[in-house]
């Protein structure tokens, strides 16, 4: 069976470690904070300027000047920093930040990825991610393995233009967890129930297949 | 003794000296922490074929989108776009030019622009269509290019409190690029919820010392909300 968002969120969040500054993306990146392990900690970054994001405000603590980077009302946590778009991306470019999480369309076996645009579609920009892939050293790629027609998103090379450049070390897709080495992909886990086939299969770029591949678990 | 005091009485004054063709810089982050009533007045003014700069393009009806409604806007520089239906049919009959420029160098052109940096080198965007006819150099193995930084002939920012001195704090995450935008106008205009007395910020707890701004007003802000998000449970 192929990995829920949910799974996949928390198959992420294991590679969160005590003491990180992590930024996480939309979408399936966001889940991640759902699953933070009891006995570590972690600080949010959200790149409008705050570091340390909280939950969601109660209806009585929702202020128009407290959001995150998707626009959502959000709360600051014990030790939150609050700083300028300049501050905020000097920690991003400067390597600071422990763990980007993002998704993508495409992301191929030498590193590159393309989240931003679809030629023909409308555009409606990068915003922070194109900083965020070039500032990270350590960043995972969450992504459906291929898409609905079965076409794969893990390339040989990217088709759609880039948001950055040999930048991608780890993918995690609904289907298997990955490492980008050497220009390839190198198969690390599997989702329970998925066979190394299917991913051989929809995996377009070259993949190495270590000997034995372990099966993900999932608790309750 | 009045050199140092910015307060200005109306918007109108505010954005003395607005044209058509000018370059202006805006704060704000979606809808947050935007300088509304700034914006508002520029529409009132009617001036048209400005270059913008700032994140976001407003929404229908507020923000910078009111400036889309009378076709002011020329060219805008911003890293997303498109929370808006008017700035979409304008984008795709070619109406508005569009620069997409990633967060993080628009801030840092912003920065620099106000720091008199003229240009710098940064490895966001090398390898994508953004770094397409960009000058590129190597550092220490890595592949930058060079990005030119902004000056406007105005920025209109949005402060939480200030003083007569031009000195101003911002509230939360409403700070965003104002502090950066405040830094980059030939004419700064802040416009506030509150004008306080000297001394009544500490020095040590300044945003933007008072050096950048030439302009203070106070106003008060519908401060809308993009997407309202609450605590489940």
């Amino acid at each position: 069976m192929a990995l829920t968002r949910e799974q996949m969120a928390m198959r992420v969040a294991r590679e969160l470690e005590d003491g990180f500054y992590v930024n996480l993306g939309i979408g399936i990146p966001t889940l991640v904070a759902n699953y933070v392990p009891d006995d570590i900690d972690v600080m949010l970054q959200s790149e409008n300027g705050l570091l340390g994001m909280g939950r969601f405000p109660t209806e009585e603590e929702v202020d128009p000047d407290m959001i995150n980077a998707g626009k959502q009302t959000v709360t600051a946590r014990p030790g939150a920093a609050i700083f300028s778009s300049a501050e905020s991306f000097a920690m991003i470019r400067g390597g600071h930040v422990d763990l980007t999480v993002l998704g993508a369309f495409e992301v191929d076996q030498h590193g590159n990825i393309a989240s931003w645009m679809i030629p023909g579609k409308l555009i409606k920009g990068m915003g922070g991610a194109m900083d965020l892939v070039a500032g990270a050293e350590n960043i995972i790629c969450t992504m459906t393995h291929a898409s609905k027609h079965g076409e794969s998103k893990l390339l040989e090379q990217c088709t759609l233009p880039l948001t950055g450049a040999g930048c991608i070390n780890r993918v995690l897709t609904d289907l298997a967890y990955l490492e980008i080495e050497d220009g390839a992909f190198v198969l690390k886990e599997r989702a329970p129930g998925v066979s190394v086939e299917e991913i051989v299969e929809k995996t377009a770029g070259k993949l190495v297949v270590p000997e034995h591949v372990p099966e993900m678990v999932f608790g309750d | 003794m009045a050199g140092f005091d910015k307060r200005v009485g109306t918007y109108e004054e505010a954005m003395a000296g607005i044209e058509s063709g000018m370059t202006v810089i805006a704060g704000g982050f979606g809808l947050c922490g935007i300088p509304e009533n700034l914006i508002a007045e520029i529409k009132r003014r009617g001036v048209t074929d400005l270059t913008v700069y700032s994140n976001n393009c407003g929404v229908d009806g507020f923000g910078l989108g009111l400036l889309l409604e009378d076709r002011q806007i020329k060219t805008i520089h911003a890293s997303y776009v498109g929370e808006n239906a008017l700035f979409e049919q304008q984008m795709l009959e070619g109406d508005i030019e569009v620069v997409l420029t990633p967060q993080g160098t628009l801030a840092e052109k912003m920065r620099a622009g106000g720091a008199g940096i003229p240009a710098f080198y940064t490895a966001t965007g090398y390898g994508t269509p953004i770094g397409e006819g960009k000058e590129v150099r190597e550092f220490n193995g890595r592949h930058y290019i060079l990005e030119e930084s902004v000056v406007g002939d105005f920025a209109i920012v949005k402060g939480w409190k200030a003083d007569r001195y031009g000195n101003v704090v911002y509230r939360d995450t409403a700070q965003n690029f104002n502090p950066l935008a405040a830094t980059a106008g030939k004419i700064t205009v802040v416009e506030v919820e509150e004008i306080v007395e000297p001394g009544e910020l500490k020095p040590d707890q300044i945003h933007t010392p008072g050096i950048y701004v030439d302009r203070i007003i106070q106003g008060s802000f519908e401060k809308r909300i993009e997407k309202r998000t609450v605590h489940q449970g």
